[in-house]
Order: structure tokens, then C-alpha cells, then sequence
């Protein structure tokens, strides 16, 4: 017979009649506590939030890059709108585009715009014989971070940062990369290229450039998944994060405001190198023509990745709410209109860079999708 | 006794013996209802991606069965290489737990290992990428360097050490509490009278342990390597975490690219899969089900094939 390790259960009944009692009464006393204090909570928001008359529930889901943006634009939107209940879903784009389109959603958060197919079939939440649009509501820049010794600066043009990723370069001290700096003194250290091991929007932002940058080494077609079957997986931001600064020798690419103290690599355009800032990013979403083909109040934007610009920086994501322009229950359209409003405005783009490290929309693409916005019923 | 005094002398049957085996039939045939809904669950939710065309495969798969083989070789074969790790290091334990610490010793020791189990498998994982990989790091740097004619320890080195390798060492460091404390029970119920003949015809301790514990154990050894190995094979988290993963059967255990397991690979995948993708996933559950069932029944066969050595005469 196989005895199994078992606790001593007479003992810990016992220990609990002997500490049951006052664990009763402190537990007793922390809910009745608690419950006082969140009573007074609950009282004062509605006082302070008297004049606002919203109310109702907002389901949504989508692109989990905008997960942190969604959690701060949530509570600062039903803070000052204590009725409004707004659920958002970081399930994936694809999931939150199939999501809403069948109507289980009111909006849906994604890293892609509606395709062609997609605006050529119905949605369930719009009223019959209207489409959804595309409103650009948060753009985060791509850093390329480094963990090379004795490595403090790094320039890298499309070419030689495909051919890292893609594992043509394999040595820091490749000429490829000597040839952009001359200043640095680059070991001879293997380099790892560390890159997302699930499905992320960030691998496809970052595929897209390199595609279009530097097509003649990077071949294969933007998705979520890494395409190329060298270098190192890690799971979710913080795990590329975390694999590039414990490892040696390693690249990858992350979230902008996650990079922490690793050093950032800084991207060719034009015949400058260029560093990320919140400016950059917003510039270069700022500079790019809308997607040509589709409805006047479609504010889906075809990224300039191969801007010449200095004041640009090319690597970013831009991830978009996608909205009815009429919603088939009407109040239901005024509040999605209301938060996604909020989204949008100078306010909520100050909460998403402040939580989330998001680059705030400019004052200008602000203004359009208000202006959008305006005509949602 | 015959069957027909037991029949006669058949008691009166009071509302406790009624309640008390319909509850033991209830609890029984639970399980297996369970394990039948399980099944069936899988099965179902598996058939679209038995016919999935290649496009909704990730990567250059054009089926599912292509799809699945690399990740169930990425799964046996990290197990593997942690059972190898683990059992000769817990039959070592056990057997110091059981014949050679002195008592007090044992005990505090034995309280430890059972302690062990109970981290939950994400701690192991944190552990895994924050302290193991880079301690390592410049030991697999070495070994290839050294070694790198050998095909297991082919180049080139992972620069962070996230390899199916330290994958098999945080794993095998998850199932050693569990083999450890069955083999210490079994090595314990080794018959006195075997192990007091074996020293009195002049064994030393080495000896009666080889020719008297060993023997009367390995039933028991081989269950509970089995019961470490399906903990082993099902492990999500951990290996989630540290394992750098690629779609590719790859023997290697020091480089970046490494099979990945069934069981990460959803994991990781689940979170953004929609339409047939999460049927794919599913399916390869299924299919991690099937392995985990045989391996038991092997487990099984071994045990029964050697029943007059189990633990349970």
C-alpha cells in the first residue's frame, strides 16, 4: 500500500477551535469595517458625480495591447460616471473584431482595421445597412532594446535589424553593425534575438516595418505569430523584457515604455538615427494618409513606414476602437459614443500615456475622431 | 468461509450501510463520469481540427497531425529528460530517508521533500527564468564550446539559457517530492526478516540494499516515476515561462530554438486563439490526454507483470 504524505488533520481542527474563535470575530469585525468604509466611498462619488445622468453597461473586447489603456480609460471614465458599467475583454484583436461583428460586443478593441471582407458583411450591433469605422485611439512606439557589455548607444538601420532577426547576422561584431558605429567597441559575443513566443500585435507591427523597410531580407508577411524559426521565444512583453536582461548578448523588441533601464537601439530614417519619443510616434501616425478606398469617417491609417522624416519614428503599433457609425439601440450608441469620446480626448490620452506609456494621439487626430465621433448615433 | 455461510448470516441492513455504499458507489462511478465527460468534451471540440485546412495552422503545417508531432516529441521528450534527472536523485533521497540518516534526521528531512510539493509550479517558473537560466547560462556556454562535437550539446548557445534543458532541470526538480515520498513508503515495507537475512548472511548495508530493498521496490519505483512523469508531461506553467520555444522536433538542449510541450503551447496560444484556432488547441489537448493514458497503462502492465514484488502483499 502507497502511504501518501498526509497533514495531521486532528491537529489543525483542533488549532482552529483554539484560534477559531477570535479569527471569527477579527474577520467579523475587518467585513463590517470594510463594508462602513465602502459605503462612505460609494456616497461621495455620487455626490461628486450628481450632474452625470449616464448609465447602462458597455461590453467590449479586443487587442490586449490596449488592455492597460482600457483599465485606467475604465476607471476614470465610471468614476466620474458612477451608473456605467464598461467591460473590456483583452481576448486578442481577431477575436474582438469576430466578437463584435456577430454582435456580442459594442465595440471592439484592435491592433488591425476592419478588412475589405469584414466591411463587406453586416454587423449585429449596427443598425441595418450601416458599417462600422476604424478611430485610431492609441499608439504605442516599438523600442528595440539591447543587453550587449560595454554597449551603451546602438544604431541600426531596416536591413541590418531583419538580418539579425532573421538570424543572417549571428555576432555583435558583424560588419553589418560596425559599419553604423563606429564609436561603439562591439564584442564578438553571439548575439540572441529574443522575440514573442505567443501571438501579439507588437510581432506584427514590428514585422510590418521590416517588411516594408527591408523587403529584400524580410519576406515573409506581417502576422501575429514571429514568422522566422531562429532566435528565442519569450512569453508576453515583460518575458522578452525579462529574457534580454538576463541574458548576454541579447536583442528584442518591446513595448516602448517597458524598457526600463535597457539600452534602446536607435532606428535609421532618412540619413539620421532616431530614438523613440511619445512626439516621434505620434508624428509619424500623424504624417500618414488614411487607407485609401474606404468611407469618408474610416480613420484607418496606412503607416508611413518608410518616412524619410527625422522627427518620425516608424516602429509603432497604432491599435484602433472600432465603432457603428449607427448603433441599432440608440442609447446604447450615445453612451459607447460618450467613453469612446473620452478615449479619444486630450484627457484620456494623458491617462493611457501615464498608465499604459502610450504616445497621446496629436491635437489634430484627436480633433478628426472627435469630429468622427460626432456623427456616431 | 464459503460463499453460501456469508449469504446466511447476512446481517440486517441499517440506514448508515445503505447511505454509506450508495455514497462509495456515487463517488465512484463520479469519477468516471468525469473522466467520460472529459473525454467526450475533447473529442467533440477536436473534430474541426482534425479537417482544418492548412491555412488555419500557424506557420508552414499542412495538417493537423504535422502540427501536433513536433509538440508531442517537445513533451515526452522534456519528460524524459527530467525523469532522468529526477529518479536516480530520489531513490538516492529515499533511500537515505530510509536506511541510512539517523531518525530524527530523517523525519525533518522527509517533512522538507514533502514541503517541496507544495510550490505551486508558477514559483518554479519565476525560479526558473530569474535565477536558474542565467546561473547557467555560462555552463551551457561552456559545454558547447567543449562539447559542441557531441549532437545533444550542438551550438549554437542560448544567450539567456531558456533551454528545454533547464526546462527538464526546473521540472524534474517539481516531480522529485513526489517520486521521493512513494519510494521512501515502499523502501520502509521492505519485510524486516528479508533485510536482517541478507545482513546476517554477511551483506553489507550497500548489499542487503541492492539484493533486498531494490528488488522489493521496483513495482514501486516504476509507479512512482509514472505518477512524476504525468506531472511531468501536463506541466503548463513552468514550462510556459522559461521554455524559448520553436515548431520543430529538435534533439538539441542547449540552443534557442526547443520543441515546445503540449500543454505551454496552449498556454501561451490559448489567450489570442478565436474560430478553429481554439479546436486546434483543443485537439492537442486531446492528444496530450492520449499520451498521459498510455503511459499510465504501460505504468500499469510493469506493475501487475511484477505484482509478487508490489508493495501491496
Amino acid at each position: 500500500m502507497i502511504a501518501f504524505p498526509v497533514f495531521d488533520l486532528k491537529r489543525i481542527l483542533v488549532n482552529l477551535k483554539r484560534y477559531g474563535r477570535p479569527a471569527v470575530i477579527a474577520i467579523a469585525a475587518a467585513l463590517v469595517l470594510s463594508s462602513c468604509a465602502s459605503n462612505e466611498a460609494g456616497s461621495t462619488a455620487t455626490d461628486d458625480a450628481a450632474e452625470s445622468t449616464l448609465s447602462g453597461t458597455i461590453n467590449a473586447a479586443g487587442a490586449s495591447s490596449q488592455g492597460s489603456a482600457q483599465e485606467s480609460w475604465i476607471s476614470a471614465f465610471q468614476t466620474a460616471n458612477p451608473k456605467v458599467t464598461i467591460n473590456y475583454d483583452p481576448s486578442g484583436s481577431g477575436a474582438g473584431r469576430e466578437t463584435f461583428i456577430a454582435g456580442g460586443t459594442d465595440f471592439a478593441g484592435s491592433d488591425s482595421y476592419l478588412n475589405d471582407e469584414e466591411l463587406a458583411g453586416a454587423f449585429a450591433a449596427c443598425a441595418p445597412d450601416t458599417l462600422a469605422v476604424d478611430l485610431p485611439v492609441y499608439i504605442s512606439p516599438i523600442a528595440v532594446i539591447f543587453n550587449v557589455e560595454g554597449v551603451t548607444d546602438l544604431n541600426l538601420d531596416a536591413d541590418t535589424l531583419a538580418k539579425i532577426f532573421t538570424g543572417a547576422i549571428t555576432t555583435w561584431n558583424d560588419p553589418a553593425i560596425v559599419a553604423l558605429n563606429a564609436d561603439a567597441e562591439l564584442p564578438a559575443t553571439a548575439i540572441t534575438a529574443v522575440h514573442r513566443s505567443d501571438d501579439s500585435g507588437t510581432t506584427k507591427n514590428f514585422a510590418d516595418y521590416l517588411f516594408q523597410a527591408a523587403p529584400d531580407v524580410w519576406t515573409e508577411k506581417p502576422a501575429d505569430p514571429f514568422p522566422y524559426q531562429t532566435g528565442e521565444g519569450a512569453q508576453g512583453t515583460s518575458g522578452v523584457v525579462d529574457a534580454v536582461t538576463s541574458g548576454t548578448g541579447t536583442i528584442g523588441y518591446a513595448d516602448a515604455s517597458r524598457a526600463g533601464d535597457l539600452g534602446v537601439a536607435k532606428i535609421k530614417v532618412g540619413d539620421e538615427f532616431v530614438e523613440y519619443t511619445a512626439e516621434a510616434a505620434a508624428a509619424v501616425v500623424d504624417g500618414s494618409p488614411l487607407v485609401e478606398g474606404r468611407a469618408d469617417n474610416d480613420l484607418a491609417i496606412k503607416l508611413d513606414r518608410l518616412t524619410t522624416d527625422a522627427t518620425h519614428y516608424p516602429l509603432v503599433l497604432v491599435s484602433y476602437a472600432l465603432v457603428c457609425t449607427e448603433y441599432a439601440d440608440p442609447a446604447q450608441g450615445a453612451l459607447v459614443k460618450e467613453y469612446v469620446s473620452f478615449m479619444a480626448s486630450e484627457a484620456g490620452q494623458a491617462e493611457a500615456a501615464a498608465s499604459a506609456g502610450a504616445a497621446p494621439l496629436s491635437a489634430d487626430l484627436q480633433s478628426k475622431v472627435a469630429a468622427v465621433l460626432e456623427t456616431v448615433k | 468461509m464459503t460463499t453460501a455461510d456469508r449469504i446466511a448470516i447476512k446481517a440486517k441492513e441499517r440506514p448508515g450501510d445503505r447511505i454509506f455504499s450508495t455514497a462509495t458507489v456515487v463517488a465512484g462511478s463520479l469519477i468516471l463520469a468525469v473522466l467520460a465527460a472529459v473525454a467526450l468534451f475533447l473529442l467533440v471540440q477536436s473534430i474541426p481540427a482534425f479537417v482544418a485546412p492548412a491555412d488555419a495552422f500557424k506557420g508552414e503545417f499542412s495538417n493537423f497531425w504535422s502540427y501536433v508531432a513536433p509538440l508531442a516529441f517537445g513533451t515526452a521528450w522534456s519528460a524524459f529528460l527530467a525523469l532522468l534527472m529526477a529518479v536516480p536523485v530520489a531513490i538516492a533521497v529515499a533511500l537515505f530517508i530510509s536506511h541510512y540518516a539517523p531518525r530524527k534526521l530523517a523525519q525533518g528531512l522527509g517533512y522538507l521533500v514533502d514541503l517541496l510539493a507544495a510550490v505551486p509550479s508558477v514559483v518554479f517558473g519565476l525560479w526558473g527564468i530569474g535565477v536558474l537560466a542565467p546561473m547557467v547560462q555560462p555552463f551551457y556556454a561552456n559545454l558547447v564550446e567543449w562539447f559542441g562535437w557531441f549532437p545533444l550539446f550542438a551550438g549554437p548557445v542560448s544567450g539567456t539559457g531558456r533551454t528545454i534543458l533547464t526546462v527538464a532541470i526546473v521540472l524534474a526538480v517539481m516531480v522529485l517530492p513526489i517520486i521521493t515520498a512513494i519510494c521512501r513508503e515502499i523502501f520502509l515495507q521492505t519485510p524486516v526478516l528479508y533485510e536482517e537475512a541478507s545482513l546476517a548472511l554477511g551483506a553489507t548495508r550497500w548489499e542487503m540494499i541492492t539484493m533486498a530493498v531494490l528488488p522489493f521496490g521496483r513495482a514501486g519505483i516504476i509507479s512512482a516515476s509514472m505518477l512524476g512523469l504525468g506531472r511531468a508531461l501536463g506541466e503548463t506553467m513552468a514550462v510556459a515561462m522559461v521554455l524559448s520555444p520553436n515548431p520543430q522536433v529538435i534533439f538539441q538542449l542547449l540552443t534557442s530554438q526547443n520543441s515546445n510541450t503540449i500543454a505551454a503551447n496552449i498556454a501561451l496560444n490559448f489567450p489570442e486563439a478565436h474560430g478553429v484556432g481554439v479546436n486546434i488547441l483543443l485537439a492537442t489537448g486531446l492528444v496530450l490526454f492520449v499520451i498521459t493514458l498510455i503511459v499510465n497503462m504501460i505504468a500499469r502492465v510493469i506493475i501487475n507483470r511484477r505484482k509478487a514484488f508490489s508493495g501491496a502483499n
